[in-house]
């Protein structure tokens, strides 16, 4: 069984030693000119503002995290929707009361004022 | 159709304490309301579900095309975790209001913590053990940090969070090697698979991660390090929730899985089980020796405990069992017990939790101080008290299963833990009180729970028969 992963093995030890190797042989032979500039932080040519660590508002994670909620709730409905027929009554009541628990997430969300924007 | 409504039937426990929650989520929504409301319908909601729960502790039944295993197992932890929750909001109301932060949140999140824990308890299949524990876990990392705006309560949500994802990594990463192995999730069949697996590379890897993610929750060493400073931030009457409730349902997820999968043989698990619970005794317990802060104390107490109830696991007898389903209601009661009234008696920004604190609680509060002693010397296992039968049983078992080092290991490390628990009764009762020590008024619903938790305990220590005739019925 094992011998299947040959190859494989084989790439994941090739990749590791041309990244090894390349790297070394570009700090062995390549020039080095060291000054201040060099040191500075890159930011696509500009001049460097601030610190990159700002503080940003939590609104922003509140609606990722209701995007991934609905996203996963697709998810789930997609192959639900595919198989409808074959699941019959019982699957629409399953995936009823599992939105009307997300609905009443949903609505927790809504009254606590997460997705007002000011 | 028929199928589904008997598995509703069955799982009744489980859509109470939904129902409960969703109502609580609604009232929480609409505005106006106050967390009064709230945690009395999720204490009546906890209750019902408890009563349903013990009402079928009948033989397990195969529901949901055998993810849960719904009927007496489930139900004796499913009543455990619902009493442990109402006894956890009886507390935190009078303490949340005493630290200006009552949020109605705080029992929508206990209430979907406690639902996790219950799936936990219930599972046939290591994917709804993975979806309890994450229910459970996650609704447990926000209530670590309640109080957002405390440097400790934040850094004790931080680090549970971020140990206990890596922990679930472990756990999900053990599931993969044993589904790779076994070919199925379900632990019946995992059960039948073994012979032809139990010296499979692939599955005893499997096995091993899946030991170091519960191990994690129930936290025994080496996988600790995250239960002192997590209980020590968290507000207090939940540190007493995840030292019990997440506790034991972690403990139900062990006995599913290593109990009913590897049963009594003799093999390398067991040992690995038996080394854990060995280091948790002795760690536990020397590190409590040097706590004065009373919080981080119970933590490494309850270290030790997990420790306790291990030998029972490692022992890997029926009587092992029996041992330790008795020792996580009694520990239940009597831990919860213990964080509820230093609870109580803690001040505004994590005041008078100290050992010095305690001097002279007796003439200031007798009854307190009575129940704490109660529970302190249950806890160091004093007979007639239900801690000491706890211990017997579970020691007995080791003994019983040539382990003898095990319970010898045992006896010696809850000899060394009567030295910390005793200190605090002789602060409690042979010391003056301090002069500068804020007098504290505690309310008469807690003041009743804590007096309820006490006879409990005293009650099962003298009749442990009532909880053991119970756990047998539900084991065989």
């Amino acid at each position: 069984m094992l011998e299947n992963y040959t190859p494989i093995f084989l790439m994941i030890g090739v990749a590791m030693a041309f990244g090894i190797v390349m790297s070394k042989v570009n700090e062995i032979l390549g020039p080095k000119r060291r000054n201040s500039d060099k040191y500075s932080t890159y930011e696509s040519g500009m001049e460097p503002l601030r610190s990159t660590r700002e503080r940003f508002s939590i609104k922003y994670y509140m609606v990722a995290m209701l995007f991934i909620v609905f996203d996963i709730e697709i998810v789930f409905m997609y192959p639900w929707a595919v198989t409808y027929k074959h699941l019959g009554f019982s699957g629409f009541i399953v995936m009823a009361s599992f939105i009307f628990v997300l609905l009443l997430g949903y609505y927790f969300v809504w009254k606590k004022g997460a997705l007002e924007w000011d | 159709m028929d199928v589904y409504i008997s598995d509703i039937l069955l799982n009744a426990p489980f859509e109470i304490v939904v129902l409960t929650a969703l109502i609580v989520l609604v009232l929480e929504s609409t505005r106006g309301t106050r967390p009064n409301i709230s945690s009395w319908t999720s204490i009546g909601g906890l209750s019902l579900a408890a009563v349903a729960a013990l009402t079928n502790l009948g033989a397990s039944v195969e529901t949901f095309g055998g993810m849960l295993q719904s009927g007496g197992f489930a139900n004796y932890y499913g009543a455990l975790f619902c009493i442990s929750a109402v006894m956890t909001i009886l507390f935190s109301r009078n303490y949340f209001e005493r630290q200006n932060y009552h949020r109605g949140e705080a029992y929508i999140l206990l209430l979907f913590a406690t639902l996790g824990m219950m799936v936990i308890a219930a599972s046939n299949d290591l994917i709804m053990i993975f979806l309890g524990i994450e229910l459970m876990s996650i609704c447990l990392y926000v209530l670590a940090g309640l109080f957002r705006h405390r440097d400790r309560s934040n850094e004790a949500s931080l680090k549970y969070f971020l140990l206990g994802a890596f922990a679930t990594g472990f756990l999900l990463y053990g599931i993969a090697l044993i589904y790779g192995s076994t070919g199925t999730t379900n632990i019946a069949s995992i059960r039948t698979a073994f012979p032809h697996v139990s010296h499979d590379l692939l599955f005893l890897t499997g096995s091993g991660l899946l030991l170091a993610g519960f191990a994690f929750k129930i936290a025994a060493v080496p996988f600790h390090m995250w239960a002192p400073d997590v209980y020590e931030g968290s507000p207090t009457p939940i540190s007493g929730f995840m030292s019990t409730g997440a506790k034991a349902a972690a403990f139900a997820a062990l006995i599913a899985v290593f109990s009913r999968v590897f049963g009594p043989s003799e093999n390398a698990v067991h040992q690995i089980i038996a080394l854990i619970a060995a280091a948790s005794m002795i760690a536990g317990n020397v590190v409590a020796l040097a706590q004065s802060n009373l919080k981080r104390l119970l933590a490494y107490s309850s270290i030790a405990h997990a420790g306790y109830m291990l030998v029972g696991l490692a022992a890997g007898t029926a009587d092992g069992q029996i041992g330790v389903m008795y020792y996580l209601a009694v520990y239940a009661l009597m831990n919860l017990g213990a964080f509820g009234i230093i609870g109580a008696l803690e001040t505004e920004n994590d005041q008078n939790l100290q050992m010095d604190d305690y001097a002279g609680l007796s003439e200031r509060e007798p009854v307190l101080a009575a129940c704490m002693a109660v529970f302190l010397f249950g806890l160091a296992g004093f007979p007639p008290l239900a801690g000491f039968f706890g211990k017997y049983y579970v020691f007995l078992a080791a003994v019983k299963a040539r382990l003898l080092w095990l319970a010898v290991i045992g006896v010696l490390a809850s000899l060394m833990s009567a030295y910390y628990y005793l200190r605090i009764i002789v602060f409690m009762y042979f010391e003056k009180t301090k002069a500068e020590s804020v007098p504290i008024s505690v309310p008469m619903s807690v003041r009743w729970t804590v007096i309820f938790c006490a006879v409990l305990v005293l009650l099962f220590g003298l009749f442990p028969s009532v909880i053991v005739q119970t756990v047998l019925r539900v084991l065989f």
